[in-house]
């Protein structure tokens, strides 16, 4: 695939619930092999937009186009399995693809290779998330769409999930699209951060996003002096001190 | 005096049995009792049906239950009410219907409690070869959907994305419930058709550690109900059909003594 084409590329998407406007007139690209990080406030329309860019959702207004052949990983935000359904972890993978070996090499590649009989009922945040981006790997991807990655994970965790994902992309050379509500959390795992409330209010490297008036004016100074903190230490990617 | 009628009486049963198992699990699993209960009151509408267009019992049943389960898959993708209170109207106007409309048809002699609770006793060979006829083709078309639809049950928007045709899946699994439904009434009849499906399956959650394991469970419980049930109804002289239910009932009481598997 070339690098030049956009994997997907959305064109003055807009789209209302009722009568209540969510998403107004966004352009996004999403170029091949980059992070790029969705932030915004909730409520503010991210997960809308992604779901419009994985074509679960049809934009009222604009257009949605995605490269010929594109496959995509998908981890979705949330997981509610009825407690009624009995599901290993490997099952779970199963759904997606019949070979076990390769379900178990998705699992090493997460970090979670001795999971494979637990009950998905049993599986702490951190490891369900890491179930969620195996899954995600069976489909050989392209781009790796992550919706929170890292909801219902400890501090601790959430850095490992960022470096993983850091990793993920280095070693598959895959383009990864994330949502996060949180910008301090993804400084260091991200090429390029797209503000979002309805409308695209900011973008740009990290570091240029954190010091834009709009972002400051959405998110207080608090996570403007959380980015500016990281600024002094981007040499070090993936062992910051949150304390 | 032949027992024949015990034979085809338990021939009907254990073909609802067989397939209760994994429709019902995915009912279970997918929280759709109430769906269950309105196709199943639809169809005393389509007895109803049947009678004044002087068609076969059997088949306007059937395609009243079709049609609502089309209503159904129709209102439901237009959201105009949540999903529960919707079902929650519905279920209870098309009984409230079906009831009046069968008595406003002159001259109609209907046999009401074997609608609502069933007469498995009376059926004809012809009825047990459409069960098994329907069991036959629906454990067919579920075996050949089962990794979708356990996959549409586990994360609707992931299976989508996979490349699951997760719309044309749900309507296949929903008219099958309402085939099965409309034909299972004679068992167990409308009021109690739910519970034939939902019941062994939710027995089955702690005997079983994998979603074929459970169906197949439930399948088996739901066979020893039906036996049992017939049996009861033999010595007790009890009525067949809540006979049934009563010992599906006991049948999940017990399994709440397992420990989980």
């Amino acid at each position: 695939m070339s690098v030049t084409v956009p994997l997907i590329a959305l064109r003055g998407v807009s789209k209302h619930f009722e009568r209540h406007p969510v998403l107004d007139r966004v352009d996004l690209e999403i170029p091949a092999g980059r992070i790029l990080t969705l932030i915004g406030p909730s409520g503010c329309g991210k997960t809308t937009l992604v779901r419009i860019a994985l074509g679960l959702l049809q934009p009222d207004t604009g257009t949605v186009s995605r490269a010929a052949g594109l496959r995509i990983g998908y981890m979705p935000q949330k997981l509610v399995i009825d407690p009624t359904l009995p599901l290993s972890v490997g099952r779970f993978l199963q759904l997606a693809e019949r070979d076990p070996a390769t379900c178990r090499a998705a699992l090493a590649e997460t970090g979670i290779p001795d999971l494979w009989g637990r009950p998905v009922s049993a599986l702490s945040g951190g490891e369900t998330q890491r179930m969620l981006l195996a899954r995600a790997l069976l489909r050989r991807p392209d781009l790796l769409v992550l919706d929170e990655p890292v909801q219902g994970v400890d501090v601790t965790g959430q850095e490992a999930l960022y470096a993983l994902i850091g990793d993920l992309r280095q070693r598959l050379g895959c383009a990864i699209l994330m949502v996060s509500h949180d910008l301090h959390l993804v400084m260091a795992a991200t090429d390029e951060v797209i503000c979002l409330n309805g409308h695209i209010c900011c973008h740009g490297t990290p570091r240029q996003v954190s010091l834009d008036p709009a972002f400051v004016a959405l998110f207080g100074q608090r996570q403007a002096l959380y980015a500016h903190h990281h600024d002094h230490n981007h040499d070090d990617h993936h062992s910051h001190d949150h304390g | 005096m032949s027992l024949d009628f015990l034979y085809w009486a338990a021939a009907g049963g254990l073909g609802l049995a067989v397939l209760a198992g994994p429709l019902g699990s995915l009912m279970v699993w997918q929280r759709l009792a109430y769906f269950g209960d309105t196709l199943a009151h639809g169809a005393l509408l389509g007895v109803a049906l049947g009678l004044w267009l002087r068609i076969g019992g059997g088949t306007a049943v059937l395609f009243t239950c079709l049609g609502l389960a089309i209503v159904l898959l129709i209102l439901e993708r237009s959201r105009i009410l949540a999903a529960d209170t919707l079902l929650g109207i519905l279920s209870h106007s098309a009984l409230a219907l079906g009831l009046v409309a069968l008595a406003l048809i002159p001259g109609a002699r209907v046999n009401m409690e074997a609608l609502l609770f069933g007469d498995l006793l009376t059926i004809t060979p012809r009825e047990v070869a459409a069960i098994w006829v329907l069991t036959t083709v629906a454990l067919a078309v579920l075996g050949g959907l089962w990794t979708a639809l356990i996959s549409i049950t586990v994360q609707e928007d992931l299976a989508r994305v996979e490349g699951v045709r997760v719309g044309a899946i749900k309507a296949v699994y929903k008219l099958l419930l309402a085939a099965v439904v409309a034909t299972g009434m004679k068992a167990v009849g409308v009021l109690l058709i739910t519970a034939l499906l939902i019941i062994p399956a939710a027995s089955a959650r702690r005997l079983a550690r994998t979603p074929e394991g459970m169906a197949a469970v439930a399948s088996a419980l739901a066979a020893l109900a039906v036996l049992s049930g017939l049996a009861a109804s033999w010595w007790l002289d009890t009525p067949v059909g809540p006979s049934i239910v009563v010992v599906a009932a006991g049948l999940f009481a017990l399994s709440l003594a397992v420990r989980p598997a």
